[in-house]
């Protein structure tokens, strides 16, 4: 096993793949994105209700992909509950550039989420990794309804 | 390892030819099996490409000077290879494109421009890569033609018994793919080419899964059209061509206006030479024309017969060993297929094995492989494609395996 591989498939990430925390439909969901990366054809069906202050109330997904997408979107609604916009906000910068930079001073405040750290060695499967992520940036913007996202942006439809 | 039955070619002594087949990924021998998507080069590919650019460089069909005479003669020669090497009545019915898209588009847009009308029909099926897809989208957008599709049976063949209702008087193109590009099946060509011109549709073969694999005459075949890439046969990439039988290339207008298509020209209005010049405008991919040449000539030399037994051989051996894996389940029909199987492992999802494997030296695809439609109808977002050419071995599907079967526990 090469550490390359080792490092990009820790054990925490084939645990949340195998077993995804928050995997279900969000019964009385406020905002429900679908997320897709085209490139694949990976999904994700993330609802999330609002509590006082925008906060994350509940966050739960659905979907299929790879294990970097389910590991991604397991830990990212076990890490978001309870949290405020802003800081889901700073989350996502972090973690977008833990991900695809080479920086070593990721915040303590992203956990178990630093497990994703080895993706950036493969610049293929950054999208895999963001997938979940563009859906809940998503969620925030709209704060209401239904809508689709997408890792690949259309430029003419 | 297990040894292939056939015959007089010697295929490891092939491998020599092929320079980048030496190359180490992450530490260990490569082992190419991505050919589906483009084929690796031969050397006397390579040279041909270094030759042109050391001997004969300069432009083509203009120039007055030697090396212009050199570049032309090399390039019209190579439109000649190409026209015999498919069969074609003349060479003046192959037009040097970018590949297969590019021809497609060529039809789609020249041709379908000039002769399609709001509720035409272009029939075509539902294993189609995008790029014989999308074309036709476009068409039907712009002229109120309608798409209709032959459906693919669960094995991966075409529901031939729907034809009757599909291919009306109303179809005015079939096209069809001739090897599936993720589900292997080779497609009755022959009879699809003979139960359109039944009913007065022209006819158009995508073959750019098979040109590189399986004898193909137009002539025979009764095609009217008829798409390749060179890259996916050992050529250069950037260079394919459309074979269009000559009274149809006749009547269709010019696609792409510039040099090299024209008669003569006044500010106002132009008159275009006769095909196949009147379809390439602009200084043509010259090295790619001459590189595909040398790539026709290294075919031949092995003979298509004899690499589609070798496909065979392969392709037979890998879905046996395939079958051993836990979970496994493998696209496409048992038998008539072409060099690639598409499978998906229960444990382990497409992007994740293609990481896994290329991490031990094994190129696959892992995706939709440009065949959304075809995915869905199978329930699946994508697969993982072992392809094969002919310096592929049995001893590399053997070490597949081996890394397939460490996936499996790995992501259980």
């Amino acid at each position: 096993m090469s550490p390359e591989l080792e490092e990009l498939y820790q054990e925490v990430i084939l645990d949340h793949s195998r077993r995804p925390r928050n995997f279900g439909d969000l019964a009385d969901a406020e905002v429900l994105v679908h997320g897709d990366n085209p490139a694949c054809g990976d999904e994700i069906h993330l609802g999330v209700r609002f509590g006082e202050g925008g906060t994350l109330q509940d966050i739960k997904f659905t979907g299929r992909g790879c294990a970097i997408s389910q590991a991604s979107a397991s830990l990212m609604t076990t890490k978001l509950k309870g949290k405020s916009p802003a800081e889901v906000t700073e989350m996502l910068r972090a973690f977008h550039e833990l991900v695809t930079t080479d920086r070593n001073d990721a915040p303590k405040t992203l956990g178990d989420l630093r497990a994703m750290q080895g993706v950036r060695k493969f610049p293929q499967r950054v999208k895999c990794a963001m997938l979940p992520w563009r859906a809940v940036e998503q969620a925030l913007q709209q704060n209401e309804g239904e809508s689709t996202v997408s890792t690949e942006e259309p430029e003419f439809a | 390892m297990h040894q292939l039955a056939s015959s007089a070619v010697d295929w490891n002594a092939i491998r020599e030819d092929f320079p980048i087949l030496r190359e180490q990924a992450h530490g260990h021998p490569l082992i190419y099996f991505d050919n589906a998507a483009t084929s690796q080069k031969p050397r006397n590919v390579l040279d041909a490409l270094r030759n042109y650019y050391e001997h004969e460089n300069a432009n083509v069909h203009r120039g007055l000077h030697e090396l212009s005479s050199r570049a032309t003669a090399a390039y019209e020669k190579s439109r000649q290879r190409v026209a015999n090497y498919l069969g074609a009545a003349s060479a003046d019915e192959i037009i040097f494109t970018r590949g297969t898209t590019e021809s497609i588009n060529l039809v789609a847009q020249a041709w379908g421009g000039k002769f399609i009308r709001a509720r035409d029909v272009i029939l075509l099926t539902e294993m189609e890569h995008h790029s014989n897809l999308v074309p036709w989208q476009l068409l039907a957008e712009r002229t109120g033609a309608q798409l209709r599709f032959v459906p693919v049976r669960h094995d991966g063949t075409l529901a031939l018994d729907q034809l009757p209702s599909l291919l009306t008087r109303e179809v005015k193109l079939f096209g069809f793919t001739h090897v599936s590009n993720s589900l292997g099946t080779i497609n009755p060509v022959a009879q699809l080419c003979q139960k359109a011109r039944a009913v007065g549709a022209l006819t158009l073969m995508d073959a750019a899964q098979s040109v590189g694999h399986l004898p193909i005459n137009v002539r025979e075949l009764g095609c009217d059209f008829l798409a390749f890439s060179g890259h996916k046969m050992c050529g250069p990439t950037g260079i394919g061509a459309l074979y269009g039988r000559a009274e149809i290339l006749d009547s269709i207008p010019p696609w792409h206006g510039g040099g090299e298509m024209i008669v003569s020209v006044t500010l106002e209005k132009s008159a275009f030479k006769k095909a196949p010049h009147r379809f390439e405008a602009g200084t043509p991919n010259i090295a790619g024309a001459i590189g595909l040449a040398a790539a026709i000539d290294y075919v031949e030399r092995i003979g298509r017969s004899a690499i589609f037994e070798h496909d065979t051989q392969l392709t037979g051996y890998a879905m046996e060993r395939l079958a051993e894996l836990p979970g496994m389940r493998v696209l496409g029909p048992r038998e008539a297929r072409g060099a690639l199987v598409g499978f998906v492992m229960e444990t382990a999802h497409p992007h994740d094995l293609t990481t896994f494997a290329d991490q031990y030296g094994l190129a696959m695809r892992g995706g939709h492989h440009c065949n959304q439609p075809l995915m869905r109808r199978f329930g699946l977002t994508g697969t993982t494609r072992a392809s094969f050419y002919f310096y592929n071995t049995t001893a590399e599907i053997d070490r597949m395996i081996e890394i397939l079967h460490a996936a499996g526990r790995f992501f259980s």
